[in-house]
């Protein structure tokens, strides 16, 4: 069995080489690919949408129903991930509670759950070390990410990034904190609920900028009429507009990783992992 | 296109995606996963393709790789076949 997948393999792997030949070279400017919009996007895109970065302004605005699909589907995820790893019912767990001043561990079978307080603090099942040096750095380091991360959606327009990139390093910086501290930590900054509910509103943010535009009387998702709400150019417009819509990407990106991580890092129990 | 270090990146980018089939381990072929990714965002970097580049840094060598360690985690550490 292990023959006959290693020759499917061999043979698969060949083909795929023998058509590579076929490719015309890279950059050819008489490939397929650079014929037929390639060009005009390249030369429009700057005086029609105002955007220095074409890929921003085909996928935003030219290609604005893929990635509003692409949104959906990175939505879907999220929701998928819920629904099959979610566990609410829950038995009462052994749970472990560290002394603050003496370190001493105190192990608790079943029962209430204890009061918030302050001399003690709830550590995980599994082995933690008490580790000031990565809390600390991560700690100091996780407001630049987020400020990094918004930085690339902000500045999309301009250099490379936009909702995707800066969605997936805002959930990312949140990931971080729940590694270095521990989940509940992470949990009480951005709890499941506000979560779930932004997954729903970065979606809600795309489609309702395409359906501002349908009202203001452009077809769905053409953002030269926002310039009625928006006082500038219909050029500037569509600049704003894709904005907009990657404001919306980069909310139900960072909620989607932070909600597939806390469900996957917690086995649907959300209140302690990795 | 510098064509010596699009080879060397292109060799690194086989070997990582054996290793991380054929390796035993899963945990350690989640993190070979993730030096695939970057390597593939240094060829997507070299190809001009810097968005592209950038999506592959963050999701695929940041982000995927947590998630495989967090499934890892929860599942088992060794593979059977």
């Amino acid at each position: 069995m292990k023959a006959a997948g290693l020759i499917i393999v061999l043979l698969t792997g060949g083909l795929l080489l023998y058509a590579t030949q076929d490719f015309p070279p890279w950059g050819a400017p008489d490939s397929p690919a650079s014929t037929h919009v390639s060009p005009r996007y390249l030369q429009k895109a700057m005086e029609e949408t105002a955007v220095p970065n074409v890929v921003t302004a085909i996928l935003a605005d030219y290609r604005g129903f893929d990635t509003m699909f692409e949104t959906t589907v990175i939505f879907c995820a999220g929701i998928g991930c819920f629904l099959l790893l979610r566990i609410f019912r829950q038995k009462p767990e052994d749970r472990y509670y560290r002394h603050i001043a003496t370190e001493i561990t105190l192990h608790i079978k079943g029962g209430k759950i204890p009061e918030k307080s302050r001399e003690f603090e709830r550590i995980d099942t599994l082995w933690t070390p008490y580790d000031l040096i990565i809390k600390t750095m991560c700690r100091i380091l996780v407001p630049f990410i987020q400020l990094f991360a918004l930085y690339v959606i902000a500045h999309g327009h301009h250099s490379p990034g936009g909702g995707f990139q800066g969605g997936v390093i805002l959930g990312a910086s949140i990931i971080l904190l729940a590694i270095s501290h521990n989940m509940r930590t992470a949990i009480a900054r951005i709890s499941e609920r506000i979560d779930n509910l932004l997954m729903a509103v970065g979606v809600f943010i795309y489609a309702g900028i395409g359906a501002v535009c349908v009202i203001l009387g452009a077809r769905f998702l053409d953002y030269g009429n926002l310039s009625v709400v928006l006082f500038v150019d219909k050029i500037m417009a569509r600049s704003h507009g894709i904005f907009g819509v990657e404001i919306g990407v980069g909310i139900t990106v960072m909620a989607v990783m932070i909600s597939i991580y806390n469900n996957l890092a917690s086995a649907g129990k959300q209140d302690e992992g990795l | 296109m510098i064509w010596q270090l699009d080879l060397a990146i292109l060799t690194l980018v086989i070997f990582t995606a054996i290793a991380a089939i054929s390796v035993k381990d899963l945990l350690s072929c989640a993190i070979l996963f993730g030096a695939y990714s970057f390597l593939m965002c240094l060829l997507w970097a070299i190809m001009a393709a810097v968005d592209v580049a950038f999506t592959e840094a963050s999701v695929g060598a940041g982000v995927s790789t947590v998630f495989f360690v967090a499934a890892v985690f929860h599942t088992t550490r060794r593979t059977r076949d």
